[in-house]
Protein backbone atom coordinates (compact mmCIF):
# COMPACT_ATOMS: atom_id res chain seq x y z
CA UNK A 1 0.00 0.00 0.00
CA UNK A 2 2.72 1.97 1.40
CA UNK A 3 4.47 1.64 -2.71
CA UNK A 4 1.13 2.74 -4.40
CA UNK A 5 0.67 5.56 -2.06
CA UNK A 6 4.37 7.23 -3.91
CA UNK A 7 3.44 6.16 -7.29
CA UNK A 8 0.83 8.55 -6.97
CA UNK A 9 2.01 12.28 -8.84
CA UNK A 10 0.75 14.12 -5.88
CA UNK A 11 2.77 11.85 -3.58
CA UNK A 12 5.88 12.18 -5.68
CA UNK A 13 5.25 16.25 -5.66
CA UNK A 14 4.92 16.06 -1.68
CA UNK A 15 7.77 14.41 -1.11
CA UNK A 16 10.24 16.53 -3.60
CA UNK A 17 8.53 19.49 -1.81
CA UNK A 18 10.18 17.84 1.39
CA UNK A 19 13.51 18.25 -0.34
CA UNK A 20 13.49 21.46 -1.85
CA UNK A 21 12.70 22.80 1.77
CA UNK A 22 15.11 20.66 3.26
CA UNK A 23 17.63 22.44 0.40
CA UNK A 24 16.17 26.00 1.20
CA UNK A 25 17.13 25.42 5.20
CA UNK A 26 20.48 24.79 4.37
CA UNK A 27 20.60 27.52 1.82
CA UNK A 28 19.04 29.84 4.20
CA UNK A 29 21.73 28.83 7.76
CA UNK A 30 24.42 29.23 4.99
CA UNK A 31 23.23 32.78 4.27
CA UNK A 32 23.05 33.68 7.99
CA UNK A 33 26.67 33.34 8.63
CA UNK A 34 27.25 36.78 7.10
CA UNK A 35 25.76 40.20 8.17
CA UNK A 36 25.08 41.27 4.66
CA UNK A 37 23.06 38.55 3.84
CA UNK A 38 21.57 37.19 6.27
CA UNK A 39 18.10 38.60 6.16
CA UNK A 40 18.25 36.95 2.99
CA UNK A 41 18.87 33.77 4.53
CA UNK A 42 16.27 34.20 7.19
CA UNK A 43 13.81 35.09 4.46
CA UNK A 44 14.71 31.81 2.31
CA UNK A 45 14.31 29.60 5.64
CA UNK A 46 11.05 30.95 6.13
CA UNK A 47 10.24 30.31 2.63
CA UNK A 48 11.40 26.60 2.94
CA UNK A 49 8.61 26.13 5.99
CA UNK A 50 6.01 27.90 4.33
CA UNK A 51 6.32 25.54 1.21
CA UNK A 52 5.95 21.92 2.86
CA UNK A 53 3.53 23.24 4.67
CA UNK A 54 1.08 24.05 1.66
CA UNK A 55 2.07 21.21 0.28
CA UNK A 56 1.08 18.84 3.21
CA UNK A 57 -2.30 20.42 3.62
CA UNK A 58 -3.11 19.82 -0.32
CA UNK A 59 -1.30 16.48 -0.74
CA UNK A 60 -1.37 14.46 2.52
CA UNK A 61 -2.61 11.19 2.83
CA UNK A 62 -2.78 8.67 5.53
CA UNK A 63 -2.24 5.17 5.61
CA UNK A 64 -6.23 4.53 3.90
CA UNK A 65 -5.13 6.49 1.36
CA UNK A 66 -7.89 9.94 2.25
CA UNK A 67 -7.10 13.63 1.53
CA UNK A 68 -7.27 16.04 4.75
CA UNK A 69 -10.92 16.73 5.07
CA UNK A 70 -12.49 20.22 4.39
CA UNK A 71 -13.13 20.77 7.80
CA UNK A 72 -9.86 20.04 8.99
CA UNK A 73 -8.36 22.13 6.62
CA UNK A 74 -10.11 24.92 7.54
CA UNK A 75 -9.64 23.91 11.80
CA UNK A 76 -5.85 24.35 10.67
CA UNK A 77 -5.85 27.19 8.86
CA UNK A 78 -7.65 29.03 11.77
CA UNK A 79 -5.08 27.77 14.08
CA UNK A 80 -2.18 28.49 12.08
CA UNK A 81 -3.82 32.30 11.60
CA UNK A 82 -4.05 32.38 15.35
CA UNK A 83 -0.65 31.22 15.82
CA UNK A 84 0.86 33.60 13.81
CA UNK A 85 -0.85 36.49 14.88
CA UNK A 86 0.17 36.21 18.40
CA UNK A 87 3.50 34.77 17.69
CA UNK A 88 4.43 38.13 14.96
CA UNK A 89 2.61 40.19 17.73
CA UNK A 90 5.33 38.85 20.20
CA UNK A 91 7.92 38.90 18.46
CA UNK A 92 7.67 42.69 17.13
CA UNK A 93 6.85 43.97 20.55
CA UNK A 94 9.87 42.35 22.53
CA UNK A 95 12.66 44.43 23.56
CA UNK A 96 16.24 43.58 22.37
CA UNK A 97 17.46 43.36 25.92
CA UNK A 98 14.93 40.53 26.37
CA UNK A 99 15.89 38.64 23.44
CA UNK A 100 17.03 35.62 25.38
CA UNK A 101 14.15 35.55 27.38
CA UNK A 102 12.03 35.38 23.58
CA UNK A 103 13.99 32.72 22.19
CA UNK A 104 13.87 30.79 24.71
CA UNK A 105 10.03 31.17 24.93
CA UNK A 106 9.77 29.76 21.62
CA UNK A 107 11.64 26.95 22.33
CA UNK A 108 9.41 26.50 24.74
CA UNK A 109 6.47 25.63 22.11
CA UNK A 110 8.48 24.19 19.88
CA UNK A 111 9.37 21.45 22.65
CA UNK A 112 5.98 21.37 23.81
CA UNK A 113 4.46 20.86 20.20
CA UNK A 114 7.08 17.77 19.35
CA UNK A 115 6.33 16.23 22.65
CA UNK A 116 2.57 16.39 21.62
CA UNK A 117 2.92 15.15 18.21
CA UNK A 118 5.17 11.81 19.60
CA UNK A 119 2.58 11.35 22.08
CA UNK A 120 -0.68 11.55 20.05
CA UNK A 121 1.48 9.57 17.48
CA UNK A 122 2.15 6.82 20.23
CA UNK A 123 -1.44 6.41 20.93
CA UNK A 124 -2.61 5.97 17.82
CA UNK A 125 -0.25 2.52 17.27
CA UNK A 126 0.24 1.92 21.45
CA UNK A 127 1.21 -1.42 19.57
CA UNK A 128 4.27 -0.40 17.96
CA UNK A 129 6.28 2.00 20.82
CA UNK A 130 9.22 2.74 18.86
CA UNK A 131 12.31 4.33 20.06
CA UNK A 132 12.40 7.42 17.97
CA UNK A 133 9.00 8.16 19.08
CA UNK A 134 9.68 7.73 22.95
CA UNK A 135 12.75 10.21 22.56
CA UNK A 136 10.83 12.75 20.72
CA UNK A 137 8.41 12.87 23.60
CA UNK A 138 11.33 12.91 26.14
CA UNK A 139 13.15 15.46 24.25
CA UNK A 140 10.64 17.79 23.41
CA UNK A 141 9.19 17.41 26.93
CA UNK A 142 13.12 18.14 28.69
CA UNK A 143 13.28 21.26 26.38
CA UNK A 144 9.66 22.73 27.25
CA UNK A 145 10.24 22.58 30.56
CA UNK A 146 13.43 23.70 30.36
CA UNK A 147 12.84 26.63 28.08
CA UNK A 148 10.01 27.60 30.21
CA UNK A 149 12.43 27.58 33.61
CA UNK A 150 15.05 29.51 31.38
CA UNK A 151 12.61 32.04 30.00
CA UNK A 152 11.30 32.52 34.43
CA UNK A 153 15.01 32.90 35.21
CA UNK A 154 15.92 35.62 32.55
CA UNK A 155 12.96 37.25 32.89
CA UNK A 156 13.65 37.21 36.83
CA UNK A 157 11.03 35.57 37.61
CA UNK A 158 12.77 33.02 38.78
CA UNK A 159 15.16 32.09 41.23
CA UNK A 160 18.42 29.86 41.18
CA UNK A 161 18.99 27.15 43.17
CA UNK A 162 22.42 25.88 43.62
CA UNK A 163 22.63 22.70 45.62
CA UNK A 164 24.95 19.92 45.69
CA UNK A 165 22.17 17.83 45.64
CA UNK A 166 20.71 18.24 42.51
CA UNK A 167 23.38 16.99 41.09
CA UNK A 168 22.66 13.73 41.96
CA UNK A 169 18.77 14.36 41.52
CA UNK A 170 19.30 14.85 38.15
CA UNK A 171 21.32 12.02 37.44
CA UNK A 172 18.54 9.71 39.30
CA UNK A 173 15.98 10.89 36.77
CA UNK A 174 18.39 10.32 33.85
CA UNK A 175 18.18 6.74 34.92
CA UNK A 176 14.50 6.57 35.34
CA UNK A 177 13.96 7.96 31.69
CA UNK A 178 16.50 5.27 30.78
CA UNK A 179 14.66 2.48 32.24
CA UNK A 180 11.30 3.41 32.03
CA UNK A 181 12.13 3.67 27.86
CA UNK A 182 13.41 0.43 27.97
CA UNK A 183 10.61 -1.12 30.22
CA UNK A 184 8.27 0.35 27.48
CA UNK A 185 10.80 -1.07 24.33
CA UNK A 186 11.72 -4.52 25.89
CA UNK A 187 9.20 -5.18 29.10
CA UNK A 188 6.39 -7.08 27.51
CA UNK A 189 3.84 -5.19 29.13
CA UNK A 190 -0.04 -5.25 27.37
CA UNK A 191 -0.80 -1.74 25.77
CA UNK A 192 -2.74 -0.56 28.66
CA UNK A 193 0.35 -0.80 30.93
CA UNK A 194 2.68 0.66 28.59
CA UNK A 195 0.55 3.92 27.78
CA UNK A 196 0.49 4.63 32.04
CA UNK A 197 4.45 3.98 31.46
CA UNK A 198 4.93 6.01 28.51
CA UNK A 199 2.59 8.62 30.25
CA UNK A 200 4.61 8.40 33.36
CA UNK A 201 7.61 9.27 30.55
CA UNK A 202 5.71 12.69 29.78
CA UNK A 203 5.61 13.63 33.11
CA UNK A 204 9.34 12.52 34.28
CA UNK A 205 10.69 14.56 31.57
CA UNK A 206 8.69 17.76 32.38
CA UNK A 207 9.65 17.15 36.14
CA UNK A 208 13.30 16.73 35.07
CA UNK A 209 13.49 19.77 32.30
CA UNK A 210 13.22 21.83 35.49
CA UNK A 211 15.25 20.42 37.57
CA UNK A 212 17.97 20.40 35.00
CA UNK A 213 18.05 24.08 34.72
CA UNK A 214 16.76 25.45 38.10
CA UNK A 215 20.63 24.64 39.56
CA UNK A 216 22.25 26.87 36.47
CA UNK A 217 22.56 30.44 36.30
CA UNK A 218 24.33 33.83 35.68
CA UNK A 219 26.81 33.38 33.59
CA UNK A 220 25.91 30.02 32.04
CA UNK A 221 22.79 30.85 30.82
CA UNK A 222 24.09 31.48 26.86
CA UNK A 223 25.13 28.04 27.36
CA UNK A 224 22.00 26.53 28.79
CA UNK A 225 20.15 27.88 25.61
CA UNK A 226 21.96 26.68 23.22
CA UNK A 227 22.17 23.81 24.55
CA UNK A 228 18.05 23.32 24.87
CA UNK A 229 18.02 25.00 21.36
CA UNK A 230 19.90 22.01 20.04
CA UNK A 231 17.35 19.60 22.00
CA UNK A 232 13.92 21.41 20.41
CA UNK A 233 15.95 20.60 16.66
CA UNK A 234 16.61 16.88 18.32
CA UNK A 235 13.01 16.44 19.48
CA UNK A 236 11.48 17.47 16.16
CA UNK A 237 13.85 15.16 13.62
CA UNK A 238 12.87 12.32 16.05
CA UNK A 239 9.13 13.14 15.41
CA UNK A 240 10.17 13.47 11.74
CA UNK A 241 11.12 9.54 11.99
CA UNK A 242 7.84 8.69 12.97
CA UNK A 243 6.53 10.41 9.81
CA UNK A 244 9.52 8.93 7.76
CA UNK A 245 9.63 13.39 6.69
CA UNK A 246 13.03 14.53 5.27
CA UNK A 247 12.33 17.97 5.35
CA UNK A 248 11.61 17.38 9.25
CA UNK A 249 14.69 15.16 9.95
CA UNK A 250 16.67 17.88 8.39
CA UNK A 251 15.53 20.75 9.75
CA UNK A 252 15.58 19.04 12.74
CA UNK A 253 19.08 17.90 13.07
CA UNK A 254 20.40 20.94 11.42
CA UNK A 255 19.01 22.89 14.22
CA UNK A 256 20.58 20.15 16.46
CA UNK A 257 23.59 20.28 14.94
CA UNK A 258 23.68 24.58 15.15
CA UNK A 259 22.59 24.51 18.93
CA UNK A 260 25.52 21.98 19.47
CA UNK A 261 27.97 23.87 17.58
CA UNK A 262 27.32 26.81 19.68
CA UNK A 263 27.13 25.28 22.74
CA UNK A 264 30.34 23.61 22.65
CA UNK A 265 31.93 27.18 21.80
CA UNK A 266 30.42 28.91 24.63
CA UNK A 267 31.89 26.37 26.60
CA UNK A 268 35.43 26.96 25.47
CA UNK A 269 34.98 30.79 25.62
CA UNK A 270 34.21 30.09 29.39
CA UNK A 271 37.14 27.48 29.52
CA UNK A 272 34.85 24.79 30.89
CA UNK A 273 33.39 21.44 30.06
CA UNK A 274 29.98 21.11 29.28
CA UNK A 275 29.31 18.31 32.10
CA UNK A 276 31.07 21.04 34.36
CA UNK A 277 28.41 23.59 33.40
CA UNK A 278 25.51 21.20 33.98
CA UNK A 279 26.83 20.26 36.88
CA UNK A 280 27.51 23.41 37.82
CA UNK A 281 30.06 22.98 40.21
CA UNK A 282 31.37 26.23 39.34
CA UNK A 283 31.86 29.90 41.34
CA UNK A 284 31.78 30.17 45.17
CA UNK A 285 34.20 27.29 45.68
CA UNK A 286 37.49 29.53 44.67
CA UNK A 287 38.89 31.35 47.29
CA UNK A 288 41.29 33.97 46.32
CA UNK A 289 44.37 32.56 46.07
CA UNK A 290 47.41 35.08 44.71
CA UNK A 291 47.78 38.10 46.81
CA UNK A 292 47.07 41.34 44.82
CA UNK A 293 49.61 43.77 44.74
CA UNK A 294 49.34 47.84 44.00
CA UNK A 295 46.52 49.98 44.71
CA UNK A 296 43.36 51.08 43.60
CA UNK A 297 43.37 54.68 41.84
CA UNK A 298 40.63 56.55 40.55
CA UNK A 299 40.27 59.17 37.57
CA UNK A 300 38.74 62.44 37.52
CA UNK A 301 35.66 62.53 34.24
CA UNK A 302 37.60 66.11 33.29
CA UNK A 303 41.25 63.75 33.24
CA UNK A 304 39.13 60.70 31.81
CA UNK A 305 37.66 63.37 28.98
CA UNK A 306 41.01 64.91 27.69
CA UNK A 307 43.08 61.17 28.19
CA UNK A 308 40.35 59.76 25.71
CA UNK A 309 39.84 63.27 23.34
CA UNK A 310 43.58 63.04 22.46
CA UNK A 311 44.09 59.01 22.00
CA UNK A 312 43.90 57.78 18.83
CA UNK A 313 43.05 54.31 19.08
CA UNK A 314 40.19 53.53 22.20
CA UNK A 315 38.41 50.22 22.50
CA UNK A 316 35.45 49.69 24.71
CA UNK A 317 34.92 46.36 26.69
CA UNK A 318 31.50 46.18 27.18
CA UNK A 319 29.88 42.78 29.71
CA UNK A 320 26.13 42.58 30.78
CA UNK A 321 26.66 45.53 33.45
CA UNK A 322 26.23 47.42 30.54
CA UNK A 323 23.02 46.34 29.07
CA UNK A 324 21.62 45.83 32.20
CA UNK A 325 22.12 49.85 32.86
CA UNK A 326 20.48 50.16 29.36
CA UNK A 327 24.20 52.49 28.75
CA UNK A 328 24.17 50.93 25.25
CA UNK A 329 22.79 54.12 23.50
CA UNK A 330 24.89 56.52 25.54
CA UNK A 331 28.25 54.41 24.86
CA UNK A 332 27.20 54.53 21.10
CA UNK A 333 27.25 58.21 21.61
CA UNK A 334 30.23 58.46 23.57
CA UNK A 335 32.14 56.71 20.51
CA UNK A 336 30.79 58.61 17.29
CA UNK A 337 31.97 61.56 19.75
CA UNK A 338 35.35 60.99 19.69
CA UNK A 339 35.06 59.35 16.43
CA UNK A 340 34.08 63.09 15.20
CA UNK A 341 37.79 64.09 16.98
CA UNK A 342 39.69 61.75 14.38
CA UNK A 343 39.46 58.71 17.02
CA UNK A 344 39.26 55.38 16.17
CA UNK A 345 36.68 53.32 18.38
CA UNK A 346 36.05 49.79 18.29
CA UNK A 347 34.06 47.11 20.07
CA UNK A 348 35.92 44.33 21.86
CA UNK A 349 33.35 41.18 22.28
CA UNK A 350 33.69 38.34 24.38
CA UNK A 351 32.08 35.36 23.12
CA UNK A 352 30.34 35.31 26.41
CA UNK A 353 29.16 38.88 26.68
CA UNK A 354 25.67 39.08 27.28
CA UNK A 355 22.89 36.49 28.01
CA UNK A 356 23.34 34.11 24.98
CA UNK A 357 25.49 34.00 22.08
CA UNK A 358 26.02 37.46 20.42
CA UNK A 359 23.59 38.86 22.47
CA UNK A 360 26.01 41.87 22.82
CA UNK A 361 26.19 42.18 19.20
CA UNK A 362 22.88 42.55 18.79
CA UNK A 363 22.54 45.31 21.42
CA UNK A 364 25.11 47.54 19.88
CA UNK A 365 23.53 47.23 17.42
CA UNK A 366 20.12 48.06 18.04
CA UNK A 367 21.70 50.87 19.46
CA UNK A 368 23.36 51.95 15.42
CA UNK A 369 26.58 51.11 16.28
CA UNK A 370 27.95 49.57 12.98
CA UNK A 371 28.76 46.15 12.67
CA UNK A 372 32.72 46.58 11.35
CA UNK A 373 33.05 48.60 14.47
CA UNK A 374 32.32 45.18 16.51
CA UNK A 375 35.25 43.00 16.31
CA UNK A 376 35.69 39.46 18.59
CA UNK A 377 38.17 38.72 20.96
CA UNK A 378 40.86 36.86 18.78
CA UNK A 379 41.21 40.00 16.16
CA UNK A 380 41.18 42.65 18.43
CA UNK A 381 43.61 40.77 20.78
CA UNK A 382 46.89 41.06 18.55
CA UNK A 383 46.26 44.59 18.61
CA UNK A 384 45.72 45.47 22.13
CA UNK A 385 49.19 47.03 22.72
CA UNK A 386 48.77 49.46 19.94
CA UNK A 387 45.32 50.54 21.97
CA UNK A 388 45.84 54.22 24.01
CA UNK A 389 42.91 53.31 25.98
CA UNK A 390 40.63 50.28 26.74
CA UNK A 391 37.12 51.68 28.76
CA UNK A 392 35.81 48.66 30.53
CA UNK A 393 32.00 48.69 31.12
CA UNK A 394 30.32 46.61 33.45
CA UNK A 395 32.45 43.70 32.44
CA UNK A 396 34.90 41.69 35.31
CA UNK A 397 36.00 38.55 34.18
CA UNK A 398 36.11 38.30 31.08
CA UNK A 399 39.60 40.71 30.89
CA UNK A 400 41.03 39.35 34.61
CA UNK A 401 44.59 38.62 33.63
CA UNK A 402 44.34 35.91 36.20
CA UNK A 403 43.36 33.93 33.34
CA UNK A 404 46.83 34.19 32.28
CA UNK A 405 48.94 34.03 35.69
CA UNK A 406 47.39 32.29 38.30
CA UNK A 407 46.88 29.00 37.56
CA UNK A 408 45.11 28.74 41.15
CA UNK A 409 42.12 30.58 39.85
CA UNK A 410 39.18 29.21 38.64
CA UNK A 411 39.14 30.91 35.20
CA UNK A 412 42.79 29.70 34.88
CA UNK A 413 42.91 29.32 31.03
CA UNK A 414 40.07 31.25 29.85
CA UNK A 415 40.38 32.94 27.03
CA UNK A 416 39.78 36.85 27.44
CA UNK A 417 40.03 40.53 26.08
CA UNK A 418 43.84 41.45 26.82
CA UNK A 419 42.90 44.71 28.24
CA UNK A 420 45.95 44.66 30.04
CA UNK A 421 47.89 45.13 27.11
CA UNK A 422 46.28 48.41 26.49
CA UNK A 423 48.28 51.74 26.98
CA UNK A 424 45.83 53.21 29.63
CA UNK A 425 42.60 51.23 31.13
CA UNK A 426 39.32 52.87 32.53
CA UNK A 427 37.07 50.54 34.58
CA UNK A 428 33.86 52.00 34.66
CA UNK A 429 32.03 49.73 37.56
CA UNK A 430 29.33 50.47 40.27
CA UNK A 431 31.76 49.21 43.29
CA UNK A 432 34.64 47.20 43.92
CA UNK A 433 32.17 44.16 44.12
CA UNK A 434 33.66 41.03 42.47
CA UNK A 435 32.25 39.29 39.44
CA UNK A 436 30.19 36.35 39.07
CA UNK A 437 33.64 33.69 39.59
CA UNK A 438 33.65 35.66 42.72
CA UNK A 439 37.41 36.12 42.39
CA UNK A 440 39.83 39.61 42.73
CA UNK A 441 40.37 41.08 39.33
CA UNK A 442 44.03 41.97 39.10
CA UNK A 443 43.23 44.61 36.23
CA UNK A 444 42.24 46.70 38.57
CA UNK A 445 45.24 46.77 40.33
CA UNK A 446 47.76 47.08 37.09
CA UNK A 447 49.47 50.31 37.42
CA UNK A 448 47.85 51.57 33.82
CA UNK A 449 44.29 51.15 35.30
CA UNK A 450 42.22 54.05 36.43
CA UNK A 451 38.65 53.66 37.95
CA UNK A 452 35.48 55.54 37.18
CA UNK A 453 32.85 54.36 39.88
CA UNK A 454 29.71 54.87 39.46
CA UNK A 455 26.23 53.69 37.38
CA UNK A 456 27.45 52.94 33.48
CA UNK A 457 25.37 54.77 32.09
CA UNK A 458 24.99 58.28 34.84
CA UNK A 459 28.65 58.11 34.04
CA UNK A 460 28.80 57.40 30.42
CA UNK A 461 26.33 60.47 30.09
CA UNK A 462 28.43 62.73 32.32
CA UNK A 463 31.85 61.64 29.90
CA UNK A 464 29.96 62.53 27.22
CA UNK A 465 29.10 65.89 28.09
CA UNK A 466 32.66 66.32 29.23
CA UNK A 467 34.31 65.78 26.09
CA UNK A 468 31.50 68.05 24.44
CA UNK A 469 32.26 71.08 26.82
CA UNK A 470 36.38 70.77 25.95
CA UNK B 1 19.53 -8.13 18.43
CA UNK B 2 17.02 -8.86 15.60
CA UNK B 3 15.05 -5.99 16.93
CA UNK B 4 17.93 -4.01 16.44
CA UNK B 5 18.86 -4.99 12.98
CA UNK B 6 15.62 -4.85 11.68
CA UNK B 7 15.11 -0.92 12.71
CA UNK B 8 18.49 -0.57 11.09
CA UNK B 9 17.27 -1.75 7.94
CA UNK B 10 14.05 -0.45 8.03
CA UNK B 11 15.20 3.10 8.84
CA UNK B 12 18.48 3.10 7.23
CA UNK B 13 17.34 6.04 4.52
CA UNK B 14 16.26 8.28 7.36
CA UNK B 15 19.49 6.86 8.90
CA UNK B 16 21.35 8.17 6.41
CA UNK B 17 19.78 11.44 6.50
CA UNK B 18 20.53 12.17 10.04
CA UNK B 19 23.86 11.31 10.26
CA UNK B 20 24.99 13.15 6.98
CA UNK B 21 22.55 16.04 7.94
CA UNK B 22 24.88 16.00 11.36
CA UNK B 23 28.20 16.71 9.25
CA UNK B 24 26.22 19.69 7.29
CA UNK B 25 24.95 21.32 10.26
CA UNK B 26 28.27 21.58 11.49
CA UNK B 27 30.00 22.54 8.32
CA UNK B 28 27.25 25.16 8.07
CA UNK B 29 27.26 26.63 11.51
CA UNK B 30 30.94 26.97 12.11
CA UNK B 31 32.27 30.06 9.85
CA UNK B 32 29.48 32.51 11.39
CA UNK B 33 30.76 34.86 13.35
CA UNK B 34 29.96 35.47 16.81
CA UNK B 35 28.26 38.77 15.80
CA UNK B 36 25.53 37.01 14.41
CA UNK B 37 25.15 33.72 16.90
CA UNK B 38 21.99 35.30 18.61
CA UNK B 39 20.06 35.77 15.11
CA UNK B 40 21.57 32.53 14.10
CA UNK B 41 20.32 30.84 17.06
CA UNK B 42 16.89 32.59 16.86
CA UNK B 43 16.24 31.54 13.22
CA UNK B 44 17.62 28.15 13.84
CA UNK B 45 14.81 28.05 16.81
CA UNK B 46 12.36 28.89 13.99
CA UNK B 47 13.43 26.16 11.66
CA UNK B 48 13.30 23.65 14.78
CA UNK B 49 8.88 24.63 14.34
CA UNK B 50 9.00 22.47 11.64
CA UNK B 51 7.18 20.23 13.34
CA UNK B 52 4.75 22.42 12.53
CA UNK B 53 4.21 19.97 9.65
CA UNK B 54 3.34 17.21 12.40
CA UNK B 55 1.30 19.31 13.43
CA UNK B 56 -0.81 19.80 9.92
CA UNK B 57 -0.96 16.00 9.28
CA UNK B 58 -2.21 14.84 13.23
CA UNK B 59 -5.20 17.52 12.87
CA UNK B 60 -5.57 16.88 9.52
CA UNK B 61 -6.19 13.46 10.39
CA UNK B 62 -7.36 13.84 13.86
CA UNK B 63 -10.66 11.91 14.61
CA UNK B 64 -10.84 11.76 18.51
CA UNK B 65 -11.59 14.46 20.72
CA UNK B 66 -8.06 13.32 22.74
CA UNK B 67 -5.91 13.53 18.56
CA UNK B 68 -8.39 17.11 18.34
CA UNK B 69 -7.06 18.82 21.51
CA UNK B 70 -4.02 18.15 21.73
CA UNK B 71 -3.24 18.32 17.74
CA UNK B 72 -4.74 21.57 18.08
CA UNK B 73 -2.45 22.60 21.00
CA UNK B 74 0.87 21.50 18.99
CA UNK B 75 0.17 23.16 16.00
CA UNK B 76 -0.62 26.31 17.87
CA UNK B 77 2.75 26.12 19.87
CA UNK B 78 5.00 24.88 16.41
CA UNK B 79 3.14 27.87 15.01
CA UNK B 80 4.28 30.46 17.38
CA UNK B 81 7.75 28.91 17.23
CA UNK B 82 7.93 29.34 13.30
CA UNK B 83 6.10 32.75 12.88
CA UNK B 84 7.48 34.37 16.24
CA UNK B 85 10.93 32.79 15.38
CA UNK B 86 11.25 34.49 11.80
CA UNK B 87 9.78 37.80 12.84
CA UNK B 88 12.25 38.37 15.58
CA UNK B 89 15.08 37.14 13.61
CA UNK B 90 14.09 39.51 10.43
CA UNK B 91 13.89 42.54 13.18
CA UNK B 92 17.27 41.97 14.49
CA UNK B 93 18.82 40.98 11.09
CA UNK B 94 17.16 44.27 9.78
CA UNK B 95 19.84 45.92 12.63
CA UNK B 96 22.59 44.92 11.02
CA UNK B 97 21.53 45.63 7.92
CA UNK B 98 20.83 49.64 7.60
CA UNK B 99 24.55 50.16 9.03
CA UNK B 100 25.71 48.84 5.81
CA UNK B 101 25.77 52.29 3.99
Amino acid sequence: MIILNTLMPGQVVLEYSYLLSAIMFVIGLKLQSHPETARKGNFWAASGMILPMITTLILNRNGAGEAIGMGNVIAILLIIAAGTVVGSIMARKVKMTAMPQMVSFFNATGGAASAAVALIEYTKNPDQAVLVGLLGLVVGSIAFSGSMIAYGKLDGKVGDIFAKFMTYVNLLFMAVIVAVILLVLFGGFDAQTRTYLVFGLLVISLVYGVSFVMPIGGADMPVVISLLNSLTGIAAAMAGFIYQNEAMILGGILVGAAGTILTLQMCKAMNRSLINVIIGSFGGGGASHADVQGSIKEITLTDAAVLLSYSQKVVIIPGYGLAVAQAQHIAHELDSLLGSKGVEVKYAIHPVAGRMPGHMNVLLAEADVPYEQLVEMDDINPDMPNVDVAIVVGANDVVNPAAYDDPGSPIYGMPIIDAHLAKNIIIMKRGMGKGYAGIENFLFFNDKTRMLFGDAKGTMTKLVSEIKSM
Amino acid sequence: MENVLTFLTANKDAIFIIVLSVFLGFEVISNVPSVLHTPLMSGANAISGVIIIGGIILVGHASTTFEWVLGSLALFMATLNVAGGFVVTDRMLEMFKKKKK
